[in-house]
Order: C-alpha cells, then sequence, then structure tokens
C-alpha cells in the first residue's frame, strides 16, 4: 500500500509521519511537495501537523489554496483515503472536505500533552482495529483545536457515526468532547491528537498504532465495511 | 554630546579607530565601530577571562569563536550547541524578545550546517508573588518561546525556571539550541575566494532594533521603555523557510561560508566572515533588499532585522543557489564580493561610504578591559551565619508542603505543556526529569540535554556556586544514564564596570574552568549578558550552564520516578549541616544567607561514574540527584508522576531540620531491585562512595520516620495536587 | 455609546503576519497586492457618557490594555 505525505511550506510533522509509516509499520510512503499536480498513485493521502504558511490568518487558511490541492481534492472525491492530522485537520475544515472549523483552545494556551481518547465508532477504515468505547493515549500540541460545529451538522454526524474520537477530559473546549470526525462517507478523517507521535514504546507510547494499522488494515481489504 | 558618545565609545575608543583608519571615520563608519566594539559584540570586558576556559578535548571539532561549538558523539555524527541570553529585548516587550532569542539561537545552529533538533530554555524572574509586571513578563516570555519554537516546529524539551527578588527588575531569558550534523558537513562563516559572491537571503532590512547591540549594554533605565522603535518582530515561518533552504544549500557544495545576521546585522556578519576568511569583502547597500522606503546606510548596516543570513558562494553557481532558495519561496540577492584586501568597503551604488580594515571592527581589534575587582561586604558577612540562628520549625509535613508550593520548587508543568516537546518524535525522556534525553535516529544513540544554575549560591559564593552549577549539570546528565561531554555558557551578571560585580564575573569564569576541567567537560561556546541590573540593583551572578551527554544505548535511558512498589531506596552521599544559601532557608526563614554546601570534586566525580556504570549496566530502576529543598523534597519528587509512595527510615544526629532539607553536595537517591541490591553496592563500595539504604517504594504515602518518630506523613496524591498547581495557581 | 477600536502594528514595527499573507494572496494571482498589514478592531459598547469622557477613556484603556505600545498603534471612533 501506498502513502504520500503532502509538504506544504511550514509542515512539521510530515517527517514523523513518514518514519511511524515506513520505519515502525514497514509502509511504502513518499512525501508530496505542496507545487505539484497529481497524487494519483496514492491509497492514502495524509495532511501533517505543523503550521502552513505560518498560519498567521487563520490555521489551515491558506493551504486549500496550494497547487496541489485540487488532485488531493479529486483524490478523495473517488473514496480514496484522506486524513488531516492537527493543522491538516485545520486545512480539511477549511476546504469543507469536513464540517465544522477548529478555534482557539477555550484557555487561549497552546497546549502539548498526552490525553486519553475514546473510540466512539469503531466501524470506519481508521478505527476498525479499536474495540467500541476503546481508550486510547494520544499526544496533543495545539493551540487552534476547539471544534466547533452548527447544531444541525451535528445532530447528522452522530447520526451518521462520524465523530470517531472524543477525549476524556476536555482539553480545549471542543463541541461534545469532539478529537476526531469523518466525513459522511467516512473516506475523509480529521484529528487534533497526533498518532504518528505515539507509535514506539521508546517514547513511552504506541496506542497511535491502533489508528494506523487500522488504516493499513482497511487498504489490505482486511476490513469491509458492514 | 561629542560624536562618539552618541554611539557608546569613549574619546580613547575614538582615538584608537583615528589610528586604525588613519583619519577621523564619517558617520557610518563610526555606527558600525560603535555597535561592534559594544560590550554585547566585542565582550572587552569579559574576553581576558575567557582564557581561564577548557576548551579542547579530543571529542571537540569545533570551540569557541564560531556561531556554535562543536562536539564529536561518535558514528561520525557530532552535536552542535549555543546558549545566548535575550534579556534587555525581553524585559521591554516579552513575547517578541523571547521569541526572537529562540529566533536568533537557532540560526546559529543552522548556520554550523547542523539541524536543530532541540531546544531548552533558562529563565529567571522576580518575586512572582508580589508583582503583576512580573506575571505579565513570564507569560508573555512563555508564549513567545512557544510561538516560535512550535511554529517553527523544534521541540523545546528541557530548561528550568526560577524567581527571586534579584531579577524584579531585569528578568534573564537564556536560549540554548541543539542541533546534529555529520562531520564533513561543518560549515563555518568564513569569506574566502577572492571574487566570490556575498548573497543576502531572507527577510528584507527594516529599522528593527536600530542600535540594538548597544542598547543591551547599557543598563536599564525609565527611558529604556521609550526606545521603543527599536522592538524586533520574530517571523518563525520565515525562518523554517530559510532553514530548511540553508541545510538544502550547504548540501550542494556551492557554499564556500555561512553566517546569520544577528546583533549589529550586516556590519557583524560582514566583519566576521571577512576576518575570518582573512580576506577583504566589498558590499553595495543599495543592493539590500529593504522593507521600509528612505533608510539611511546607517540603518541598513546596523539593522537587527530577523530571520536573515549572509552566504559566501562559490562564484559562477550564484544561479543555483537562487533556484533552491526560490524552491523555499525566499529570494537570495548578491550584494557584494570576496576581495584580496583586509578592508571591509560599503558602497552606496558607485560611492563608497566605509572603508575599515575588517579585522579592527572584530574583536580582535576591540579594546580589552581589565576591570578592578574587590571582594563585597556581604561575601564576608553571609559566612557568619550559624544554623542555631535559627529556630527549629515544629510540624514538617506543613513545612514540605511550603516548600513543594514555592514557585522555585513547584512543578513547571504549567510552562512547558505550552511547549511542543514531542514533535520530530525523537524525545525520549520529556521535560520534568532531571535531563531531557533525545533519542538519534539511525543509531542506537541517545543524547541527554540539561541546563543549570542555582544563582543563590553564585551570589553568596560566585567561585563556589558556578562550580556547583556545572556539577549539578552533570548530575542531570548521569541521571539519565549520559556521559557528559561539553559545556555551553551563559554568564548573566551586572556592570562589570563596578568592582563587586567584576569581582563576581571574575570568581565565577575562575569556578566554572575548574569544575569544567576537573570533569572533562570543555566549554565549547557561550555568551555573556553584562549591565543586568537597574539604578543600584543588581541581579544574583547567574552563569547558566547547559550541558550534553551522550548514552551509547539510548533505550538505557533512566528517569527520577519511582517505577515499581518493593524497590530498594539509597541514598548515596553524606548529609551534612549545610543549609547555608538554601532554598529551606529561603521559603521557611526568609533569609538569603550562609556559607553555601561545599564540593569536593573528587568525591562527586566517583559517585557520578558509579551511577552511570549502574545505569549503564542496567541495575537502577530510578536515579536523581538532591538538590534545592534536600532529601524530603527529593523523595517527593520521584514519588510523584506514578503517584508511588514511600517507606523511609532516616537515622540521624543532626538537627531534624538540617536532615531533612540540607542541600549537601554530592547526594542521590537512588531505587533498585532488591535482586540488583548486592550489584549496586559492590559498584559503590568499589568507587568508595557512602551510601545507606533508606526505605522502599510502597504504597501511596510518603512517610519519613526520623530516629524512631514520623516527621513526614502525607499522601502522594496530596502533595502531587499542591506541587502540579502551584505556578498555574499563582499566575491565574 | 458605541466605539471601534482599531489597533495595528507600529509602521516601523514587522509585520510577518501581514508579509505571509500579502505572499499568500500574490500566489493566488492578486498581484497588484503591494502590502498587507493585519490589526485588529475591537468593538466596545459604552453606557452613559459624554463623548469627551469617552475619548479620554478609550485613550486611557489603549494605553493600558487594549494595544502593547511597544510595537502597536491604535485609533478609535465613536457612533
Amino acid at each position: 500500500m501506498k502513502f504520500g505525505i503532502v509538504v506544504f511550506p511550514g509542515s512539521n510533522c510530515d517527517i514523523d509521519c513518514y518514519h511511524a509509516l515506513k520505519d515502525t509499520l514497514g509502509q511504502d510512503v513518499e512525501y508530496i511537495w505542496h507545487d505539484t499536480e497529481e497524487v494519483k498513485e496514492y491509497d492514502c493521502v495524509i495532511l501533517p501537523g505543523g503550521f502552513s504558511y505560518g498560519d498567521y490568518l487563520r490555521c489551515g487558511a491558506v493551504a486549500p489554496f496550494s497547487r496541489v490541492m485540487d488532485a488531493v481534492k479529486v483524490h478523495a472525491d473517488k473514496g480514496k483515503l484522506l486524513v488531516g492530522i492537527c493543522n491538516g485537520f485545520q486545512i480539511l475544515t477549511e476546504m469543507g472536505l469536513l464540517p465544522g472549523a477548529l478555534v482557539r483552545n477555550k484557555n487561549l494556551k497552546f497546549i502539548c500533552d498526552t490525553v486519553a481518547l475514546k473510540v466512539e465508532n469503531k466501524e470506519t477504515p481508521f478505527t476498525n482495529r479499536c474495540t467500541h468505547g476503546q481508550i486510547i493515549n494520544i499526544p496533543i500540541a495545539h493551540g487552534e483545536g476547539n471544534y466547533v460545529v452548527d447544531d444541525e451538522e451535528l445532530e447528522k454526524m452522530k447520526k451518521n457515526g462520524q465523530i470517531l474520537f472524543t477525549y476524556q477530559e476536555n482539553p480545549n473546549g471542543s463541541v461534545l468532547d469532539i478529537a476526531g470526525i469523518c466525513n459522511e462517507n467516512k473516506n475523509v478523517l480529521g484529528m487534533m491528537p497526533h498518532p504518528e507521535r505515539a507509535c514506539e514504546d521508546l517514547l513511552g507510547n504506541d496506542d497511535g498504532k491502533f489508528i494506523l494499522q487500522s488504516i493499513i488494515s482497511f487498504l489490505e481489504g482486511g476490513w469491509k465495511s458492514e | 554630546m561629542n560624536n562618539y558618545d552618541a554611539v557608546g565609545l569613549t574619546r580613547d575608543e575614538y582615538d584608537r579607530i583615528i589610528d586604525y583608519i588613519g583619519r577621523e571615520p564619517n558617520e557610518l563608519e563610526l555606527n558600525m565601530y560603535g555597535v561592534m566594539w559594544s560590550e554585547h559584540c566585542s565582550y572587552k570586558h569579559s574576553r581576558p577571562l575567557f582564557k581561564h576556559f577548557p576548551t579542547s578535548g579530543e571529542k571537540v571539532l569545533q570551540g569557541p569563536g564560531e556561531n556554535a561549538g562543536i562536539v564529536d558523539i561518535g558514528d561520525n555524527l557530532a552535536i552542535a550547541m549555543k546558549i545566548e541570553s535575550h534579556n534587555h529585548p525581553s524585559a521591554i516587550e516579552p513575547y517578541q524578545g523571547a521569541a526572537t532569542g529562540v529566533g536568533g539561537i537557532i540560526r546559529d545552529i543552522f548556520a554550523m550546517g547542523a539541524r536543530p533538533i532541540a531546544l531548552l530554555n533558562s529563565l529567571r524572574f522576580g518575586e512572582i508573588e508580589k508583582y503583576d509586571r512580573v506575571k505579565y513578563l513570564l507569560e508573555g516570555v512563555v508564549e513567545g518561546i512557544a510561538g516560535y519554537g512550535n511554529c517553527i516546529g523544534i521541540p523545546t524539551v528541557g530548561g528550568e525556571v526560577y524567581f527571586n527578588s534579584s531579577y524584579n527588575g531585569n528578568p534573564l531569558v537564556n536560549a540554548m539550541c541543539v542541533g546534529i550534523i555529520e562531520h564533513d558537513k561543518i560549515h563555518r562563516g568564513n569569506a574566502s575566494g577572492v571574487g566570490n559572491s556575498i548573497m543576502y537571503v531572507g527577510a528584507a532590512t527594516g529599522r528593527d532594533g536600530i542600535g540594538g547591540a548597544s542598547f543591551a549594554s547599557v543598563e536599564l533605565t525609565e527611558e529604556s521603555e521609550e526606545k521603543r522603535s527599536a522592538v524586533q518582530v520574530g517571523d518563525p515561518f520565515m525562518e523554517k523557510l530559510l532553514l530548511e533552504a540553508c541545510l538544502e544549500l550547504l548540501d550542494t557544495g556551492s557554499i564556500v561560508g555561512i553566517q546569520d545576521l544577528g546583533a549589529a546585522g550586516l556590519t557583524s556578519a560582514c566583519c566576521e566572515t571577512a576576518t575570518r576568511g582573512e580576506g577583504g569583502m566589498e558590499i553595495d547597500v543599495l543592493k539590500i533588499p529593504r522593507r521600509e522606503k528612505g533608510m539611511h546606510p546607517v540603518e541598513v548596516m546596523i539593522s537587527e532585522s530577523q530571520e536573515r543570513m549572509l552566504l559566501i558562494v562559490e562564484k559562477g553557481r550564484e544561479r543555483e543557489v537562487e533556484e533552491i532558495v526560490e524552491k523555499w519561496g525566499l529570494h537570495a540577492v548578491v550584494i557584494g564580493k570576496v576581495t584580496d584586501n583586509d578592508k571591509l568597503v560599503v558602497k552606496e551604488g558607485e560611492k563608497v561610504v566605509a572603508d575599515i580594515p575588517a579585522e579592527s571592527l572584530d574583536s580582535s581589534g576591540a579594546p580589552k578591559y581589565y576591570s578592578d575587582y574587590q571582594v563585597p561586604e556581604y561575601y564576608k558577612e553571609a559566612k557568619k551565619f550559624k544554623y542555631n540562628d535559627i529556630k527549629e520549625p515544629t510540624g514538617y509535613n506543613e513545612v514540605l508542603l511550603n516548600l513543594l508550593k514555592s514557585p522555585n520548587i513547584a512543578s513547571k508543568e504549567w510552562i512547558y505543556r505550552q511547549y511542543d516537546h514531542m514533535v520530530r518524535t525523537n524525545t525520549v525522556v520529556k521535560p520534568g526529569s532531571d535531563a531531557a534525553v533525545l533519542r538519534i535516529r539511525g543509531t542506537k544513540k541517545g543524547i541527554a540535554l540539561t541546563t543549570d544554575c542555582n544563582s543563590r549560591y553564585c551570589y553568596l559564593d560566585p567561585r563556589e556556586g558556578s562550580k556547583i552549577a556545572v556539577v549539578e549539570a552533570a548530575r542531570n546528565i548521569v541521571c539519565s544514564g549520559a556521559k557528559p561531554l561539553a559545556v555551553t555558557d551563559g554568564l548573566n551578571f551586572g556592570n562589570p564596570e563596578k568592582p563587586d560585580r567584576y569581582w563576581q564575573f571574575r570568581e565565577s569564569i575562575l569556578g566554572i574552568s575548574e569544575a569544567c576541567r576537573e570533569l572533562d567537560t570543555p566549554v565549547i561556546s557561550g555568551n555573556v549578558s553584562f549591565y543586568n541590573e537597574t539604578d543600584t540593583h543588581a541581579i544574583h551572578p547567574t552563569p547558566i550552564i547547559g550541558m550534553v551527554g551522550v548514552l551509547d544505548d539510548v533505550e538505557k535511558a533512566c528517569t527520577m520516578y519511582f517505577k515499581s512498589e518493593g524497590d530498594i531506596i539509597l541514598q548515596l552521599g553524606e548529609t551534612k549541616a549545610e543549609i547555608g544559601g538554601s532554598e529551606y532557608l529561603s521559603i521557611i526563614h526568609h533569609l538569603e544567607t550562609g556559607e553555601i554546601p561545599f564540593i569536593n570534586m573528587a568525591m562527586e566525580k566517583r559517585v557520578q561514574e558509579a551511577i552511570l556504570e549502574a545505569i549503564q549496566r542496567g541495575l537502577l530502576e530510578s536515579a536523581h540527584d538532591l538538590s534545592e529543598g534536600g532529601i524530603a523534597v527529593g523523595l517527593a519528587e520521584c514519588s510523584m508522576e506514578k503517584g508511588l509512595g514511600a517507606e523511609i527510615t532516616l537515622n540521624t544526629n543532626l538537627r531534624r531540620d538540617l536532615e531533612l532539607f540540607s542541600e549537601s553536595q554530592s547526594r542521590f537517591l537512588i531505587s533498585v531491585k532488591p535482586a540488583n541490591l548486592d550489584a549496586v553496592a559492590r559498584i559503590l563500595e568499589e568507587s568508595r562512595v557512602p551510601f545507606r539504604s533508606i526505605g522502599k517504594v510502597m504504597g501511596n504515602k510518603l512517610q519519613i520516620v526520623m530516629n524512631q518518630e514520623t516527621v513526614i506523613e502525607l499522601p502522594v496524591a496530596e502533595i502531587e495536587e499542591l506541587w502540579r498547581g502551584a505556578i498555574k495557581c499563582l499566575i491565574e | 455609546m458605541k466605539a471601534k477600536v482599531y489597533v495595528t502594528p507600529k509602521k516601523s514595527i514587522a509585520d510577518p503576519q501581514g508579509n505571509a499573507i500579502g505572499r499568500a494572496l500574490n500566489k493566488i494571482g492578486y498581484d497588484k497586492v503591494e502590502d498587507v498589514r493585519i490589526g485588529k478592531l475591537i468593538e466596545i459598547e459604552l453606557g452613559q457618557i459624554t463623548k469627551e469622557e469617552a475619548e479620554v477613556q478609550l485613550k486611557e484603556m489603549c494605553e493600558k490594555l487594549l494595544a502593547n505600545t511597544v510595537i502597536e498603534q491604535y485609533s478609535f471612533e465613536i457612533e
């Protein structure tokens, strides 16, 4: 299976995703420069964390205009997997590929910590190796991870099982403690926590593998939506 | 006012300029000398003492004098590191002052060709309980460090924060950066090869920090608050692009020399690279990209706009450089060339506007001052203190809790939680333990990093206090399982023209030199910040020691926290009646006096070597050095994190408060599995290290029984809640 | 009474946010954009107060809290 990681000016966690997928999980991974036009060959495209274009106006506001993003959108429209982590999640909401928006943390401070997440729906390409209600510990590192969305959309998301991860102790003020969501079609994931930072015992935690291995299982055909 | 006064020079210094150039300098030339001969750039008061530092060793690949020092860690890899102060800018505008401090030190590291992999920060503030201004400064500085480091994607993995009234008017912000580099990729700031091009890359030049360098060399007065245009604003996104572009450029072989534009901007970068390259340079100020209209050549030459680099490029390869730089969304322009004389010539179009010998501008050409020094009265006075002068407290539970919630000992989590300390997924030991540990990808190795300085000790006894700062840094490195390798020092002092302050500085340098020599940790880079005083009040001498150590097997990294019930706790080293300068004396008795603890370097080395051997053989569950707050605080610190308590028995002839809170040196707490006890005891005995078994990791309470009487009994949860929340509580 | 307070970076101060947004606007085709500076608009609802008093108070608010006068300038409108 082939993963592609988009590198924007200001991406920081591109290299972390690369190492987690390649060194720890043995996958085929390539970087995709923001100024390229095609992303045809990838089974899963990842928009990594960081501060794309400095994140100066709003987080993730400028990245959607990068040259590569038209192709990324086509990739997602075809039903292939697209994952946005942290800044990538912010970019996906700015593009309208995921509902809602991410605003400043309730305490107005950047927070770097490891938090407990509850898996709310295991029937997706991103969570199939988890158990329902499983608690996994995943690091967060963001200043604007406070998820907001209107009530109508929220109801729809609940009904469709689009809420995938919630915080056990809400760090940032997100509505319904939301940490990660997917689109209606369940092929686009956005989450503030960083699974790629939790893939090795040496770093004290490998719970992130539950998520990355779910993706690999799905791509290998080991799991089909019911 | 004379024209030389206006740029901060003396009549003698002005005459020295005339001697160098054989005529009166013009306005631009005078300003260039003014910034370069400021204390900040020339080290004119400190340089004569640097000869005492040990700066070489078989592992030192680059000592002081370059943008950063470099030390070998094996496997063809090396560590570049440097610490630098940004005290005065942070006092005026805490967010931008701290942010640009971080930005500046990162550029120093990648200017050597190294990839920055970690940041640390050593901060000092005034009495946070008393002043809102101190809270404002702390919040601003922490946000500035976070804003810059998080955005550029370099983890902030460690540092220290202390509070003391001596910093009420003068906060200290020292930023340290560490980078990794292969031996054959080391670059230096040399302008050599006649005809090679000088290229400028990065942000445009504005009127930022005009006079910033000389600004950092005068005491803060009320008027400084008015010098507002001097504030520099950091752009971490620009720096990220600059960093990636420069590292890619250095791989092409087209770059002869590289230098960041820091204090004194272009003037300093041109004169330093020309001097190191043993040649001359000619640049045209009209070619410098500018942010503002109508800038005078003086402003262009001394501007301290951030995120700019100077490249010396092999002639004919300029286009190649431009292409790589443009790929990263930046521009590079040729601003001049290397010449075959020793002159720094600045032109404005065709017109020569400055023409001076490059070396005369540099620190080698600047004057040197050997100030008078004098032992201050307080030093002798403090030694008269006897512990019998203070009453033994009643209720040790309360004393311990008061210490644990005091801002110097309380958890700094509120601060480091704002720093991304995990990005790039190499952080094996996170902030909070004795030293941070990072793995070195592609090897089995790791490095340990710390910064340390107990400035109360350094005030009461600058020489012994500075030695202790070095050995404490080494202890923290050793407790994480690493062998100490090298030091970068951030020397923060008052006005060196005052004899008592200069005495503190001189004593401190001698102390650091002695300890570094003993521990075989050479000083490979550093920074001096003088004039940290307001009116008559100077900061405590604060020589911050940044240290790096190496672990051959990063899997063996050790932390200070107790790991499992039943482990046996040993105390290494001896507890003596040493509470002079202690945190206990300061917090509980409101005294800042006494003779500081005695440091026996021979014993210190033996203990450190024994601990290192035990960790490397996998025999220890935890290791922690005893420092502020003594054994009582040390035990509490080991208990938290995992919430494991301890049952401790201390039998002693000392007064109870001395036994609990003495800060005697060369002491450690280790915990071992019962099965490993004999092996550990053998190592300690062979090393002639005194030790005693004091109890077990057990339950969820910290209980200390002394001479058959329970003196402390507290649930770990209660201790932890107080300790973890104290700083947040003080700020909010 | 209503007031609008504008806080912007001083002219002589670098504005990294503005620069980055200016470059982004150029990149997506707005090539006439030469300079962008980013500030804050703060809307304040004031109770019963004369215009003169409001001006005095707003100036104080800006100096004390709303603007960081080390690096920012301010102006206000009263409606």
